[in-house]
This record gives structure tokens, C-alpha cells and sequence, in this order.
């Protein structure tokens, strides 16, 4: 990954680069499917989020360990089965942890297999660096996985159910825009999300093209 | 779950239950590949093929795995076969279509990582399908998947020739689309088999 006169990244840099830079929800649009089927509620979208968080760590890691042993051939192969092997932990412990919440998630704790941030992360950065860095670097992909499961989801919660954390937020009279907690609901509020990170963008290149052109003017 | 005719059980995958608008699997190819009419169809026909090939090794593996009282594994031996299957579909694909096969470069290997097809092997377990039941399931799946992607296709490329502001260009206009899709679909509730 370093090229020659590249400058290596710090540690914070790598953390944070997951986390805003490179936010695998908002810029990467990776990982759609489990984001968008278990973020109906803030509580689902956080168990998701530590969930994934955990497998992204703990293979990585491993990957990074073993990145000198395995053939260039079967590395996808083998990185997969790392995977699987950590999903089927995570699904055990979610199982002995709360049962409420391995019903709510169902298939989608198994469906982490195919998450592409996993074996992209596995693939991208951890086969070509070492374990620390690895691990700095996943533990922010993670955090900013969750993160926009989280924004996603009390998005949803508030507008579909009028409710944060199953705490109700507008009284009795609310009526919930059921829709939101639905399967479009859940397209809407990604594009919704994509759209003002965009329009954000915009601005600031747009400022950045005008002011130079006002000191111009004034010279 | 023995009670429910194939037929319910196909018409459910492909419109009420659809795979990529009412269950979100699938959504990297859908998102990805849906650019062009001429490769969406490929691409599902593919899709479809590795998912009935799954469905079957996966109906196998489940009686080997509780056969032998090895649940733990279920889920490795599942993404191996499905790895396996994806590389067949690839080599069949390259010697007899090269040109399809650079169409739909990175997105053919990344099948593996649909979770529709690992989701085609994951729910016909846990709904405890038949033989002929899993193997329904997993065409409904597939063709529902293509039909999805062919349907974004198509508006995507009316969308090309639209006069669209540059804030909502890219995948903020696909995820609406999708929305809109997907709301449609909603109109099949209740078709076929339900959950």
C-alpha cells in the first residue's frame, strides 16, 4: 500500500479515517444490505454495529497476523473462512447474550459473512500492514459502521414509531409515518443522508471556487 | 413449514417478499451492475444460477451438519460451497462469453459476497424447507433478483437522458429510486406465502 514518498499515515489518522474521510456507510456505500434491513431501530442498529465491529477486528487482525503465510492464490479463500469463523463466535455470544435481540437481527448476524467492508478491510488494508495499525484502522472502519447504522436508525425509530431507545418522544397524539420503519423507508433515509453529505460537499467546493475569485476581484 | 405449495412459496420470493426491495440482500450488484439493461439480465441470470446451485448444496450440507451434530460449521461449509459455486459460473463464463464476462468484471467474483445467495441458503434453514420447497425458493429468489435489476436498469437509463441537478446525481438517486421501487412493491403484501 506505501508507496515510495508516500507519508505514512499516523495511528489517529488510520482511526479516523473510517470514521469521516472514509465512513464506510456514508462515502463508501459499502455494506448496504445488513444497514438497511436491521436499522428500523436505534437499539437493532447498535447491536448490528458492535456486532460487525467485533468480527471487523478480531479477522482482521488475524489476517494481518498470517499475512506472510498465505498464498497469494487462496488468500480470498482463506480470509473468508476467518470470517466465517468469527460470525459463528459472534452469533453464539449474541445468542447467550440476549435472545430479544438475536431474534430482532435473525439472519442478518450470520449474513456479516458477506458484509463487503469485512473482506474488503481484510483484503485492502490488513494483508498489507501490521497487526496494531490493522486494528486502529478497523476499530475506526467499526465505529464509523456504527455510527451510520446509528444515524439511520433513531432516524427511522423517531419518524416511523415516534420513539427513541423505545422511549416514546412526541406523546400519544404522535402519528408514527409507518413508512420509515418499512423496506422504503429505509432507501429514503440513506438517499436522504447521501443527499445532504453531497449538497454538503457542494457548498464547500463552491466556496472554495468563489473566494479566490472575490480577492480577484478586489485587486 | 411443510404445509405451503411451491407455488406460494415462489410467488412470495419474487413479488411480496421480493430479495432486493422488501429484504435489502443483494444490494452491492443491485446499487452496482443496474447501470445498463445489457448487463443487468447477465447479471441476474448468473445470480440465479449460483443461488439454485447453492440452495441444493446447501439443502445437503444442513442434513450432513446435523447428521453428524456439527451446527457450528454450517455456516463456513455454506460460504465455501457458494465460493466454489461462483468460481464454476466465472470459468463457464469466460470460455463461452468472454465479452459478458469483461462486462461484468469485479461484480462476477463479488457474487460470492451477495448476501442474497448466502441468504437463499440461510433461509431455507431456518424455515425448515423440503427439498423441492428450497429449490422453489431459490429460483423465486433469483428471478425476483433479476427483476429488481432489470426494473432499475430500465429507469436508470430513461434517468441518463433527464436533466438531473448535480447534488442527487450518483447513488443518492439510486437509493431513491430504489425507494420508489420499492414502494411499489409493497403493493404485493400479502401475496403468497407470508413470513
Amino acid at each position: 500500500m506505501e508507496l515510495p514518498g508516500q507519508t505514512q499515515l499516523s495511528h489517529m489518522e488510520e482511526f479516523m479515517e473510517g470514521i469521516w474521510k472514509q465512513n464506510p456507510v456514508f462515502v463508501m456505500v459499502l455494506g448496504m444490505c445488513p444497514v438497511l434491513a436491521v436499522s428500523v431501530s436505534a437499539v437493532n442498529s447498535l447491536s448490528m454495529g458492535i456486532a460487525t465491529t467485533f468480527v471487523l477486528v478480531c479477522s482482521t487482525l488475524l489476517v494481518s497476523l498470517i499475512r506472510k503465510l498465505v498464498p497469494k492464490e487462496v488468500r480470498i479463500a482463506t480470509y473468508i473462512v476467518i470470517i466465517a469463523t468469527f460470525v459463528t463466535v459472534v452469533d453464539y455470544l449474541i445468542q447467550a447474550i440476549s435472545l430479544a435481540v438475536y431474534e430482532a437481527l435473525g439472519a442478518f448476524i450470520q449474513l456479516i459473512v458477506v458484509n463487503c467492508i469485512i473482506l474488503g478491510r481484510a483484503e485492502a488494508h490488513a494483508s498489507k500492514n501490521p497487526p496494531l495499525r490493522t486494528v486502529v484502522n478497523a476499530l475506526g472502519m467499526g465505529l464509523g459502521f456504527t455510527l451510520g447504522l446509528f444515524a439511520l436508525g433513531s432516524v427511522r425509530e423517531i419518524l416511523g414509531a415516534g420513539k427513541l431507545f423505545g422511549l416514546s418522544l412526541f406523546g400519544p397524539d404522535f402519528q408514527p409515518w409507518v413508512v420509515m420503519v418499512l423496506p422504503p423507508g429505509g432507501f429514503f433515509v440513506l438517499g436522504a443522508w447521501l443527499l445532504l453529505f453531497n449538497w454538503l460537499k457542494n457548498s464547500k467546493v463552491e466556496g472554495a471556487l468563489v473566494k479566490p475569485l472575490e480577492g480577484h476581484h478586489h485587486a | 413449514m411443510h404445509d405451503i405449495s411451491a407455488g406460494q412459496i415462489f410467488v412470495s420470493a419474487v413479488l411480496a417478499n421480493n430479495f432486493v426491495l422488501a429484504m435489502f440482500l443483494g444490494l452491492c450488484p443491485f446499487l452496482g451492475v443496474s447501470g445498463r439493461l445489457n448487463t443487468a439480465a447477465p447479471m441476474g441470470a448468473a445470480t440465479t444460477f449460483v443461488m439454485l446451485v447453492a440452495s441444493l448444496c446447501a439443502y445437503g450440507l444442513n442434513w450432513l451438519v446435523v447428521h453428524f451434530d456439527l451446527e457450528f460449521l454450517r455456516l463456513i461449509s455454506y460460504i465455501v460451497v457458494i465460493a466454489s459455486a461462483v468460481q464454476l459460473v466465472e470459468m463457464v463464463m469466460k470460455k463461452y462469453s468472454p465479452a459478458l464476462f469483461r462486462a461484468l468484471g469485479i461484480y462476477l467474483p463479488l457474487i460470492t459476497t451477495n448476501c442474497a445467495v448466502l441468504g437463499v441458503a440461510l433461509f431455507q434453514t431456518a424455515r425448515e424447507y423440503s427439498f423441492i420447497q428450497s429449490l422453489t425458493f431459490a429460483a423465486g429468489a433469483g428471478a425476483g433478483f433479476t427483476l429488481a435489476l432489470v426494473l432499475m436498469a430500465g429507469l436508470r437509463e430513461r434517468l441518463n437522458l433527464a436533466r438531473v441537478p448535480n447534488v442527487v446525481q450518483g447513488t443518492a438517486l439510486s437509493l431513491m429510486l430504489a425507494g420508489l421501487l420499492s414502494l411499489a412493491f409493497m403493493g404485493f403484501a400479502g401475496l403468497g406465502a407470508g413470513e
